[in-house]
């Protein structure tokens, strides 16, 4: 049964680059504690060379001009695990979340879909830096071998069965103990760090070393450990995966060191994230319907005094951002978080951003050759968030009636074709010359009227606001009451009439109405 | 000793003048020389034998150019293909316009209570019964919900628009909502994918209007051509000129005769009466579908409120 591994090396760096593409052709070194106690806590290849290594100073480190230091970050670290887990499990259900920096993934049953196992092995290469990892991949045919090929050799790594001592005899012994600094067990560490030193001090400093030492001799020194340790030297030991099940979450987050106040850089970053998130997205075959957006802001009104540690207060800035289909393209959303943002700003600067996304099956739609025109739903998405941005998100979309018999009982809601497609109900109408149905034309707000009674009966009508709707009552009909609500605050009553009026240049229908509660007349619309 | 002068004149045969006298035909020695080249004489220019070799030879030297022989005569020109046309909810509107076309724009134009806005829902009703999603750009946010309901729009494929008018008295904000209709009309018309957009421009006011440029209107129809795309103009008075291919003109409303006379009182027809015929009449202005010239036909049909009937 073959497994594979993927390996970050040097990963709180590997965090860091992944954030920041654009430093991975100079030397990086992270450190981390609190100020003045900073410590490089890891280096890339090239700070390497400079001289600078894990354990000195952060003021050691930036004697050397051409290093550039950044923080450690808690948050590129997760996500970069997320990645590096949803770029094993694109490959394989049955992966093993071995450490932060190390994932083994079991390829029984993969050669018939990914072809052989050298293939598999660059295809999940390629996959892990087009998320942004550089990493290490290593197939063997036990997972523990894996690991210490990938922890070993750098790039892409197949060992061929039955070769595994003679391919991991070069390594050194420390491979067997890379991860002692993440044990959280002091004991534990201590005890893997003796276990260095005495092979130190027998000579054994290679895996080949390790593996030609008799067994017994071995057993009566160090134990079964030492026992174990030999079998993982000649890469004969095996043991079954603890596929772990990681929920699917979809977050990627940055933190900036200055804060920034106009939205065109933020929008250069929200483009990162975004393609990080849909290039997740992709790995499992995922699409998303919502977006979040969070946003702490600096608080300016708290600028004048800190809390009791000292870190400055912040305020939170939310967004959702609902998609009617589930869809998989960054720049739309980037598009559509810009529209937004230009449409409610944060209004302070920004500290951090953090983007979630929902995931969801991608939808399946059958196309027809005879079916009508429908509007893509990307390019809707857009279009209407753009006609929004100008006239403002309650002025658009499809009308619902609410049952009631208030004027203007409606209200507006989203327009979704897909959402229409499924209530299609056609129905079959005769075309008569009867079909027509007259439309009342509204005016928005109704406007106000002076109205001439004589003995109680409507004589001529005056709108100032619009200069055509005056004239003399040629023709009424009314008045009909009506009211409701009475039980509310709100409530309504009023008349309406119908009526013509002769102006100067034609005659035209109109509804007036009289407000029984207000006591004005207003003409609310005209029959056209 | 004799010497002939030779000339280009002489080769050419023209007559060449030496010292004042015409020596046409002759050489210094006074010989007679044979014409080189025998020109014409004047009648023999214009007669009728020599014409057509004279045209001919011109037309040919015309067409001989490379830009003129990229000329396609008119008798070889493709026919346009007409565009679908398709249903406007009415019947009769139908029977005079046969319909209305797809990838065009067709403007309704008329007084206030002609007829206009009527017109508007049943094309959206038909629109949206054929399956179709439709788009209504409102520039005085005049819609009445409850009439889109009645004319049995399905709410759902109906996409509305709703610009707020601006008070004239601010003309600047009266300029910024014209500009965002224009500029909401242009995402909706890019975007595409709509079987029915409709420009209610039905209360802006004449002088607002005109002041849309051509350019704009070509534009949009522009974006509309070549679509399935039926492009619908509301309006008080045509605007677009050339750039539509189909005018309507519905005239104002009359009190219909017909119920004046089955009235009790002439003079005031109850409100069911009048309510339940409401005359439309509609003119054919002008339609670009058919080659031949349209001669202005004119219809009239009815229409009713919801409750009535």
């Amino acid at each position: 049964m073959p497994f594979a591994c993927i390996f970050v090396p040097n990963f709180p760096v590997g965090a860091v680059l992944r954030a920041d593409p654009e430093l991975r052709a100079q030397a990086v070194a992270v450190f981390e504690g609190k100020p003045p106690l900073e410590k490089v806590f890891g280096v890339n290849e090239l700070a390497c060379r400079l001289g600078i290594t894990s354990g000195m100073t952060k003021a050691q480190a930036e004697l050397c001009s051409e290093v550039i230091l950044r923080p450690r970050s808690p948050l590129r670290e997760s996500s970069a695990h997320a990645a590096l887990l949803d770029c094993a499990q694109s490959f394989s259900p049955c992966v093993e979340d071995a450490a932060a920096d190390t994932a083994v993934l079991d390829l029984e049953g993969m050669k018939s879909l990914f072809g052989s196992l050298p293939e598999i092995a660059r295809s999940v290469f390629r996959r892990a830096t087009d998320l942004g990892l550089d990493v290490n991949v290593a197939v063997a045919s036990n997972p523990d071998a894996a690991v210490h090929a990938a922890r070993g050799f750098s790039g892409v790594t197949v060992i061929p069965y039955e070769k595994e001592a003679e391919q991991l005899g070069p390594l050194s012994v420390e491979v067997l103990f890379a991860d002692r600094l993440e044990d959280k067990d002091k004991e534990e560490q201590k005890s893997k760090e003796t276990l260095l030193e005495t092979f130190a001090r027998w000579g054994i400093r290679s895996l080949q070393a390790l593996a030609a030492l008799p067994e017994i001799a071995l057993s009566e020194r160090l134990g079964q450990n030492g026992l174990r340790l030999q079998q993982l030297a000649r890469g004969t030991a095996s043991r079954t995966l603890v596929p772990v099940e990681q929920p699917a979450v979809f977050e990627e987050a940055i933190e900036l060191e200055h804060p920034i106040v106009l939205l065109e850089p933020l929008a250069f970053l929200l483009n990162r994230l975004l393609e990080q998130i849909c290039a997740r997205l992709a790995s499992r075959a995922l699409n998303t319907q919502q977006l979040r957006l969070t946003l702490d802001l600096e608080n300016f009104s708290a600028r004048n005094y800190s809390s009791e540690n000292g870190s400055t207060r912040k305020q939170q800035f939310h967004r959702v951002l609902n998609l009617p289909l589930p869809m998989l393209d960054a720049k739309l959303f980037l598009k559509l978080l810009q529209l937004d943002l230009n449409a409610h700003p944060p209004g302070a600067p920004i500290l951090k951003i953090h983007l979630a996304a929902e995931p969801a099956r991608p939808r399946s739609a059958q196309g027809g050759l005879f079916l009508p025109p429908s509007p893509e739903p990307e390019k809707l998405e857009l279009t209407l968030a753009r006609i929004a941005g100008l006239i403002g998100e309650a002025r658009i979309g499809a009308v619902e009636l609410l049952d009631s018999h208030r004027a203007e009982s409606f209200r507006m809601r989203r327009f979704l074709p897909e959402s229409a497609r499924k209530n299609d109900k056609r129905k079959t109408t005769t075309l008569t010359e009867e079909t027509a149905v007259a439309a009342l034309r509204m005016f928005r707000p109704p406007l106000k009227a002076a109205v001439t009674l004589t003995n109680g009966e409507l004589v001529r009508v005056i709108c100032s606001r619009k200069k055509e709707v005056q004239g003399n009552v040629l023709w009424k009909a009314g008045p009909w009451r009506s009211s409701g609500d009475w039980w509310e605050k709100e409530s309504w009553a009023r008349d309406e009439w119908d009526i013509a009026l002769q102006n100067s240049d034609a005659i035209a229908l109109y509804r007036l109405v009289h407000d029984l509660l207000g006591g004005g007349w207003f003409v609310e619309g005209t029959y056209d | 000793m004799s010497s002939a002068v030779f000339s280009t004149s002489a080769a050419q045969g023209r007559p060449f003048i030496f010292d004042g006298q015409d020596l046409v035909g002759q050489d210094f020695d006074g010989q007679d020389v044979a014409e080189v080249c025998p020109q014409p004489t004047g009648a023999e220019l214009f007669s009728e034998a020599r014409r057509p070799q004279r045209s001919v030879s011109v037309a040919r030297a015309a067409f001989s150019d490379a830009r003129l022989a990229a000329v396609t005569p008119a008798s070889r020109l493709e026919v346009r293909p007409a565009p679908e046309m398709v249903s406007s909810g009415i019947a009769v509107m139908d029977a005079l316009t046969g319909g209305l076309p797809r990838g065009c724009l067709t403007e309704i134009c008329g007084p206030a209570s002609s007829g206009r806005t009527t017109v508007l829902l049943a094309a959206l009703a038909a629109a949206t019964q054929r399956g179709e999603f439709c788009a209504v750009v409102d520039a005085s946010d005049a819609l009445d919900p409850q009439s889109i309901a009645a004319a049995g729009i399905e709410l759902d494929r109906l996409l509305w628009v709703r610009c707020e008018e601006r008070c004239e008295e601010n003309l600047r904000a009266a300029d910024r909502a014209l500009e965002q209709f224009l500029r909401a009309t242009d995402l909706l018309l890019d975007g595409g994918g709509f079987g029915m957009v409709a420009l209610d421009m039905g209360e802006l006011p004449p002088q607002k209007a005109r002041r849309i440029p051509l350019t704009t209107w070509f534009r949009f129809r522009r974006a509309v051509e070549h679509t399935p795309t039926v492009l619908l103009a509301i309006e008080r008075q045509s605007i677009a000129g050339s750039c539509s291919s189909l005018l309507i003109k519905l005239k104002s409303m009359k009190l219909p005769s017909e119920n004046l006379a089955r009235c009790a009182n002439p003079e005031f027809p109850s409100h069911a009466q009048l309510m339940m015929k409401l005359e439309i009449t509609a003119e054919l202005v002008r339609s670009r579908m058919e080659r031949k010239p349209v001669r202005s036909a004119e219809i009239t049909f009815a229409s009713k409120t919801a409750w009535a009937g």
